[in-house]
This record gives C-alpha cells, sequence and structure tokens, in this order.
C-alpha cells in the first residue's frame, strides 16, 4: 500500500500518540512541552502536504483523494491549528492534565484531515466519527465548570442525532446505488425518492460539522462554555472539513436538482437565523458562536452552485480560509483577555488593550467584508460565483444579512472604540500573543497575496 | 501621480497612528498630505489631454479581470481637484480635540479614499474606496461627534453600506455581462453590456439607483443625513457633504449613465421625477428646521436633487444633444459648486459650535455685531448656495435647468419652486442668526480667528471665481466627452 500517500496523516497521527506519552511522563508543570511537541507535528505536516502538492490520483482503493481540495486542507487545518495550539498553554497553565489537551487537538485535526480527503462513503463516516468525538471531549475540557462541560454535553447530543442520520443516511445510498465508492458513485447516483432521502441525511451529517440549520444549536454553547483555544478549533477547523467532504458530495451528484436547492435554502436560512440570533447578544464569545452560523451560511453558497460555475471551488475554498483566520483572530483576541464575555467589558478597550481591540476589530470587519481586507475578496468570490450561476435572490439574501450583520459586529467595536470609560481588562499574554500576531498577520497578507492564492485553489475535484 | 496623489495621503495616515506627533504637528501633517495631492492632481490637470488621461496600471487579481487602474477624465479630475482642496481646508481647520492625533490619522486616511474613489478607472478598487470612506466617516462621526454621536454613526454606516452591496452585486452582473470578465470601466464604456431591454438589466439599474441614493442621498434614501451632519464636528460635516455625498452623484454618472445607457434612458424620467421630489422635499423640510445644521444638511438634500434632475435629463436620450451636454456640465458644476458652498457653510456652522455649543437657530440673533468676519463668510455663502447670479451655485444650476427645460419641460418649471423655497430659506436663516438683537448670553461670541477666515476666504474665492468666470471649469469638464458615449448606445 503506498503509506507515503498519507505521511502528512500520519505525521499527526504520531504525534498525538506522542503528545500522550509525553504528557504521561511529564510533571504538570511542564506541560506546555507537549504544545511545543503538537505545534512541531503540525508544521512537518504541513511541509509533507507542501511537498506532495502535486498529485492528483486517488489512493488506498480508491478511498482518499490526492487532489487539490485536499492538498488546500492538509495546509490549512495543520496551519489553523496550530495557532489554535499556540493559545492553549497559558489559558490551561491551572488545569492539573492539559497535555492530553494537544493530544485531542491532533486525533481531532486528524478526523478532519480525513474528512476533507474521503472519497468513499465509510471514510466519510471515520472521519466525521473521530472528528466528533474528540470535539466533544475538547468543548468540555473545563470538567469543573459547568458551561463547558454544558457545551460538551450539547455538542455531544446533536451529534449524535447527527452521526447517526449519517450513518442510516450512508446505509441508504449503499443500498440503492450499489457502492459506497466515489469514483462508482460520481454521476451514477439514482434519483429516487429513498437514495436522495439518503444523501440528504448525510448531508445532515455534514451540516452538523459545519453548524448549518438545523444541527447547528451546538455552535454558540460551544462558542461560550468550550475553553477558549478548543472553541477557536471546534468553530474553525471541523468546519474547514465539512466544507470540503460536502462540496465533493454534492459535486457527485450533478443530475439530482434536489440537493443544490436544499443546499441553497439550508444556506438562507442558516445565514438569517445566525444574524438574527447575534444582533441583542450581550455575551461576546456568544455572539461571534452567532457570527460563525452566519459565516456558514455564507459559505453553503458556493456548495449550492457546486460544479455549475468553475469559480464555485475556489471561492468556497477562498471564503473558508479568510474565515478561519479570522475567527481564529477573533477567539485569539478573546483569549488575550481572559475570555471576557460580558459585552460591557469591552467598552474603552482600545485605550486599554489597542492590541486586542484592533484585532477584534479587523477580524469582525473581516466578517462583515469590508475591503481589502480578505474577508471582503471571500465573500465577493462568493457572489461572482452565486450570480454567475444565477442564483441572484441568494446573493441578494447574503446582502441583507451582510447589512444585518454590521450592526451587532458594530456593538461591539462602536463602543470598544468610542467609550471613554477604560476599565482594564485582564490579559493573558505569552504564546497567545504569537498565535494573535500571526493570525493578524496572515489575516493582511492574504489581501496581498490573493491573486497567487487564487490562482492556486483547484478549479475541480478528483474524482 | 494619480497613484502618488492616493497614497501620499494613506501613507500621512499609517505615519499618523505609529508616529507619536503632537497636535500641531499632526495637523500640518494632514494638511500637508492634502495639498501634496492637490499638487500631485494640478500637474495632471497641467498635462491636459482628452478623454482618460495620465493612466496608469498594475494588476491585482489577473485571473479575475481586477488590477489597480487609475485615469482621470475632465469630470473626475474636477471632482479629484475639489475634494483635495475641500480636505485640505478641513484637516488645517482649527480645531481643540481630545485623541487629535487619531482625528488626523482618519482624516488623512479619507483624503486619500475619496481622492482614490474619483481617480480608480477599476470598478472593484471603486468599490473598495466606496466602503472604505464609509468606515473612516464611521469612526470620524462616532468618536469626536456630539450628541447622539454613536447612534448617528452607527446609522449611517448601516444604511450606506446597505447601498454599497447592492452596487457591488450590480458591478458583479455588468462584469459577468462582459464577453470576458473584466472590471475595467474604460472597456465596460467602451462596449456597454446589459443593452438589450429585459428585467435583468432593469434591476441591475434599480440596485445602482438605490445603492448611490443611498449615498447621494435621493429622496426617500436621505433620512440618515441629517443625524449624521448633525452631530458630526464641524469639518467632518464638510467633508461629510463636501465630498461623500458626490461619490453617488458621480457613481451615478459614471457607472449606470455610462455602462448601461439604454437601461438608464428607459428609467430617465423616474429618475428625474425622483430628483425633482428631493429638490422639493429637500428644501421644505430645511425651511421647517429650527437647527442650524439640520437646515443646512436638507439643503444638501435639495442640492444633489439639481444634480440627480441634470444627470436624469443628460441620460435621456431626449431632446436636443446640446441641452444634455448643458444638463451634464450643470450637474457636474454644481457637484463641485455643491462641495465648496456647503463646505463653507459646516465649516461656519462648526466654528458657531466651538463658540456656542449650540444650533438652536432661535437662540441666535444680532451676531453680526460681534462677529463681523463670520457674518460676512456666511452671508456669502449662504447666497451662493442659493444659486445668486455671479456665483458658483448659480453657474450649475442655470446649466441644469436650460437642459431640463429643453427636454422634461414641466419637471423643469416645478423644480424651479425649489429655487424659490432655498432662498426663502437661507434669508430667513441669515436674519435670524446674525441679525436682529444679540441675546444676552452671546456677548462674549468672538469672531472668526485668521485662520478660520484664510480658510473660509479660499473656499469662497473660488466659488465667486467660478461664479463670475466659469470658462475654464466649463472647459476641464468637458461634457461633451461623456455625452457621446450615450449618443452611441441611445
Amino acid at each position: 500500500m503506498p503509506v507515503g500517500d498519507l505521511a502528512p496523516e500520519l505525521a499527526v497521527l504520531l504525534t498525538a500518540v506522542a503528545a500522550l506519552l509525553l504528557a504521561m511522563a511529564l510533571p504538570q508543570r511542564r506541560h506546555g512541552w507537549c504544545a511545543a511537541l503538537a505545534a512541531a507535528g503540525l508544521a512537518v505536516a504541513m511541509g509533507i502536504a507542501w511537498s506532495q502538492a502535486g498529485a492528483a490520483r486517488l489512493t488506498f482503493s480508491g478511498t482518499f483523494a490526492l487532489d487539490g481540495a485536499t492538498t488546500w486542507a492538509r495546509l490549512a487545518i495543520p496551519g489553523l491549528t496550530i495557532l489554535c495550539v499556540g493559545m492553549s498553554p497559558r489559558w490551561f497553565s491551572t488545569d492539573r492534565r492539559h497535555g492530553e489537551f494537544y493530544a485531542m487537538l491532533l486525533f481531532s485535526a486528524l478526523g478532519a484531515m480525513a474528512m476533507a480527503g474521503a472519497a468513499d462513503l465509510m471514510q466519510l463516516v471515520m472521519g466525521i466519527l473521530l472528528s466528533s468525538v474528540t470535539g466533544y471531549v475538547l468543548a468540555a475540557y473545563h470538567r469543573d465548570w459547568e458551561i463547558s462541560l454544558e457545551a460538551g454535553m450539547k455538542y455531544f447530543l446533536v451529534g449524535a442525532l447527527a452521526n447517526a442520520l449519517l450513518v442510516i443516511g450512508v446505509v441508504l445510498v449503499m443500498g440503492m446505488a450499489g457502492s459506497t465508492d466515489y469514483a462508482t458513485l460520481a454521476g451514477a447516483i439514482p434519483g429516487d425518492p429513498l437514495t436522495v432521502t439518503g444523501l440528504a441525511l448525510i448531508l445532515m451529517g455534514l451540516f452538523f460539522k459545519l453548524g448549518a440549520v438545523p444541527v447547528h444549536t451546538w455552535v454558540p454553547d460551544v462558542a461560550e462554555g468550550a475553553p477558549v483555544p478548543a472553541a477557536a478549533f471546534l468553530t474553525v477547523i471541523p468546519k474547514l472539513a465539512g466544507a470540503v467532504a460536502l462540496y465533493r458530495l454534492v459535486a457527485l451528484a450533478p443530475g439530482i436538482a434536489a440537493l443544490p436547492i436544499l443546499v441553497a435554502l439550508v444556506s438562507a436560512a442558516t445565514m438569517t437565523l445566525g444574524n438574527l440570533s447575534a444582533l441583542w447578544q450581550e455575551d461576546v464569545r456568544r455572539l461571534i458562536g452567532w457570527s460563525s452560523v452566519s459565516q456558514t451560511g455564507y459559505a453553503l453558497m458556493a456548495v449550492a452552485v457546486a460544479g455549475a460555475v468553475p469559480e464555485a471551488l475556489p471561492a468556497l475554498l477562498a471564503f473558508m480560509t479568510v474565515y478561519g483566520i479570522a475567527n481564529i483572530l477573533a477567539f485569539a483576541a478573546v483569549a488575550q483577555l481572559r475570555g471576557l464575555t460580558d459585552i460591557e467589558g469591552y467598552r474603552g478597550l482600545i485605550r486599554s488593550q489597542p492590541l486586542a481591540a484592533i484585532a477584534l476589530a479587523l477580524a469582525f470587519m473581516s466578517f462583515v467584508g469590508i475591503p481589502p481586507i480578505a474577508g471582503f475578496l471571500g465573500k465577493f468570490a462568493l457572489f461572482l460565483a452565486t450570480l454567475e450561476a444565477g442564483l441572484a435572490w441568494l446573493a441578494v439574501v447574503a446582502v441583507a444579512n451582510t447589512v444585518l450583520s454590521l450592526f451587532y459586529y458594530l456593538r461591539v467595536i462602536g463602543p470598544a472604540v468610542f467609550a471613554a470609560d477604560t476599565d482594564p481588562a485582564a490579559r493573558l499574554g505569552g504564546t497567545v500573543l504569537g498565535s494573535l500576531w500571526a493570525a493578524l498577520i496572515v489575516l493582511l497578507l492574504t489581501t496581498v497575496l490573493w491573486a497567487a492564492g487564487w490562482a492556486a485553489l483547484p478549479a475541480g475535484l478528483l474524482p | 501621480m494619480l497613484t502618488l496623489a492616493v497614497l501620499v495621503p494613506l501613507a500621512a495616515a499609517l505615519l499618523l497612528a505609529l508616529a507619536p506627533l503632537g497636535a500641531a504637528a499632526a495637523r500640518w501633517t494632514a494638511t500637508g498630505s492634502a495639498v501634496l495631492s492637490l499638487l500631485a492632481l494640478v500637474s495632471v490637470w497641467a498635462g491636459g489631454g482628452e478623454g482618460f488621461r495620465a493612466v496608469t496600471e498594475v494588476p491585482w487579481i489577473p485571473t479575475l479581470g481586477i488590477a489597480w487602474r487609475v485615469g482621470v477624465d475632465g469630470m473626475s479630475l474636477a471632482l479629484a481637484l475639489m475634494s483635495a482642496l475641500l480636505f485640505a481646508a478641513s484637516a488645517a481647520w482649527p480645531m481643540q480635540l481630545e485623541g487629535a492625533r487619531a482625528y488626523y490619522a482618519w482624516m488623512a486616511f479619507l483624503t486619500g479614499v475619496s481622492i482614490g474613489l474619483f481617480v480608480t478607472l477599476d470598478l472593484i478598487v471603486f468599490y473598495v474606496f466606496f466602503d472604505l470612506s464609509l468606515v473612516g466617516m464611521y469612526f470620524l462621526i462616532g468618536r469626536w461627534g456630539h450628541g447622539e454621536a454613536q447612534h448617528a454613526a452607527l446609522k449611517f454606516f448601516v444604511y450606506t453600506l446597505a447601498g454599497s452591496l447592492l452596487i457591488l452585486i450590480g458591478i458583479i452582473v455588468l462584469a459577468l455581462n462582459m464577453p470576458e470578465l473584466t472590471f475595467d470601466m474604460r472597456a465596460i464604456i467602451d462596449s456597454p453590456p446589459l443593452a438589450a431591454a429585459g428585467a435583468l438589466p432593469g434591476l441591475v439599474f434599480l440596485a445602482f439607483v438605490i445603492g448611490f441614493g443611498i449615498k447621494t442621498p435621493v429622496f426617500p434614501f436621505h433620512t440618515w443625513l441629517p443625524p449624521a451632519h448633525v452631530d458630526a464636528p464641524g469639518p467632518a460635516s464638510a467633508i461629510l457633504a463636501g465630498v461623500l455625498l458626490k461619490m453617488g452623484t458621480y457613481g451615478l454618472i459614471r457607472i449606470p449613465l455610462q455602462m448601461m445607457p439604454e437601461t438608464f434612458a428607459r428609467w430617465a424620467l423616474p429618475l428625474a421625477i425622483l430628483g425633482v421630489i428631493s429638490i422639493l422635499w429637500g428644501s421644505i423640510v430645511a425651511f421647517a428646521q429650527e437647527n442650524l445644521k439640520r437646515r443646512i444638511a436638507y439643503t444638501s438634500v435639495n442640492h444633489m436633487g439639481y444634480t440627480v434632475l441634470g444627470i436624469a435629463v443628460a441620460g435621456s436620450a431626449l431632446g436636443s444633444e446640446t441641452a444634455r451636454q448643458l444638463a451634464l456640465t450643470g450637474a457636474v458644476v454644481e457637484m463641485v459648486a455643491h462641495g465648496l458652498i456647503t463646505g463653507a457653510l459646516f465649516l461656519i456652522a462648526g466654528a458657531i459650535w466651538a463658540r456656542a455649543e449650540d444650533y438652536h437657530l432661535p437662540n441666535f440673533g444680532g451676531l453680526a455685531g460681534t462677529a463681523p468676519r463670520l457674518t460676512g463668510a456666511a452671508t456669502l455663502a449662504a447666497f451662493a448656495s442659493l444659486g445668486l447670479p455671479g456665483l458658483a451655485g448659480f453657474v450649475a444650476e442655470l446649466h441644469i435647468f436650460l437642459g431640463a427645460f429643453g427636454v422634461y419641460p414641466w419637471l423643469a418649471a416645478i423644480g424651479l419652486l425649489g429655487i424659490l423655497i432655498t432662498a426663502a430659506l437661507f434669508l430667513r436663516m441669515l436674519r435670524q442668526a446674525f441679525f436682529g438683537d444679540l441675546p444676552y448670553e452671546r456677548r462674549g461670541f468672538t469672531d472668526l480667528t485668521t485662520a478660520e477666515a484664510a480658510i473660509l476666504a479660499l473656499l469662497l474665492a473660488l466659488v465667486v471665481l467660478i461664479g463670475i468666470w466659469p470658462a475654464w471649469l466649463l472647459a476641464l469638464i468637458d461634457a461633451a466627452a461623456v455625452i457621446p458615449a450615450i449618443g452611441a448606445g441611445g
């Protein structure tokens, strides 16, 4: 078997095991070493993925696609996970055991990478389950804080339902179409009601990972209750992988018109619900959670036009990249403020903590799509793809939502900049600053490097 | 050279954001960058030429047809020159500020962004600057405004972002309908897409009219304007009225008029009616205001109504070509004149606020005795604004109405009423504020300082110059160069 084809995934797996063993051997105050190990392992995975970037073939008996989208996921997922790792050591410094946290983080990232590359329904289930099961643990990692446990429990309950539906869906599709292999399924999925139901159920499993309606309810709770590094991870990494997996699946069945319509409707519902719920949120972490729901809604616009226009896949990947960077930047700012939740606490932040305030403002402006911040270019690509495919109504819904979203982002940014009273907020510092600066610089650089990145994004998928 | 005119103020903004300068140094940095920008534009003007000149192009995202393209024709050069001058005046305007460095940084940022908007030839770059102007103004109003400033800033931002996103949708549809995806304005103007009749061009046109209409603002999309103006600091109001509103009407000419002339001609009459409603609504509502700044703000709705009427006439494809050229010339002159005149009026309002912290007109009176220079400047600006012959406003309105009578005589006749009401409201304002008895609490009201007087004198001298010798401005604008694009299509 061509083991080398999975070298990036293996690197993450081995690092996870090594981190687990190291955490067992090290005394508690040295658990920060596990973070360094995890970051190094992820960087190695990125390096290997970069060296394999040109590949375009199915591997492991057709269960894993080595193509442009997989390469993108293999770079984006470990890259952004490193930033989450960077937020962790200080955050968990009072935790008795946090070495295992990095192992969990790596296993979860591995699940996401497996999900993104899956070219077989069974492989997809494996990826989703690995990513989910570890996700529950990450969300509830503050073991003696009720809100964190509640977040983990909610995540688990919604996840259990969605994953059960996913497996039923896979069984239905396998039974009706006679295969789980994407290469066999491509264009050959029958359009009978049972198969379409099966596909819809699989989509439900992916919507859960993406935090889309109707299985989005875990997102605000996780954003609020999970440890901030875990919240940053869970609102970004599974979404990146889920977006690619969803796109692969929708692109498999170009003949079934119901799928794009379903995705378009879910897209409109998700962005609208996410924005409306964020509108009067008093808890900034929940607000970011709801905003990330609405961002999923935008991303689904590209999936709804999958295969119809050449810009669809690049638009999806570009948008998700920028979303991931900006969301991690926002959470890094929150982590730097020691997880400050109350919106009142952000008043006058520009004077007491200019760096965190500017980072938060840039991340939010990127979510809105204020040019020339990269978020604008991502949204522009989405609009371009949607309008070219003729889904103008969806673009108009997205416009209305963008205007709506500006309101609640400004509810945080406005007082942070305008208010005169300065309530000196606590700060975390340490490697959190490293993550914050890295995300900030990468976000700004993305605008400059957009042309090269856009040209490098794949227009099509395997098989 | 044009790139320099954009980058110098932006670099100044960055410098102001990072370097620990004092308030005076910050003020001179912002003013100096605007002046340098103005000099760069003047050198382009002195270079002369026809059509789009001083063109530079640097690729940005070639696969999507997006590039840094700059170049000006007469219309955009005139507007850019006016903007640079008004920014220099507003930045130099003496202010007592807390956080002065940040204020001047945003001022310089807005200078670069606004000039960039007028000189760019790429639709996406245009959109970028269009949105950035909102960001800059949001922070200026919210941080340094008074009263309900944060609320006004929020309303301004949300309202105008809605408009700008509609414009973005329209821009993308325009570009997608080109034979090859491009956002190059020149290419789209040369071969306008979406020429056929049908629902799509109509909808795209509607998106542009609403989007630019909000920014202009045209009735019924003007409701964000009065609070934004009233609560903004004086120089920010001057910029908002003098420069930012022009982005709406400039966009209306550059994009729908030049890039979809057939559709524009089909919808010119409703647009002209909208313009006339704005003229009347703006003047009537302004007449009813007791707040000095609200009154000036509503006259902006009125004046932009003239501009929209002129633009609608120019794109109507009806009447004689001369009439349409006259109307377009008038519209552009109105933009320049309104920028200078209303800029001056808002600076005067800022001077009054700095001395009295009050805009309520009945609380004033008899200022002519204690502040003769202020009275002189205000009187001249008010007369210019109401369209007294010999001043810039008259030249603009004369052209617009001459053109409009050739195309939509009835609308023009109704629109003339607006001039009458405007005259009445400005005369009443002058009487309330400057003549009659001086209230006791205004005894200590001081006259304009030398710096303030010099800045106003500069702006008003230009108003007089355009009024008595408009030929140089008309030659610069060269409306005939914009019109053939319409003639060819219509």
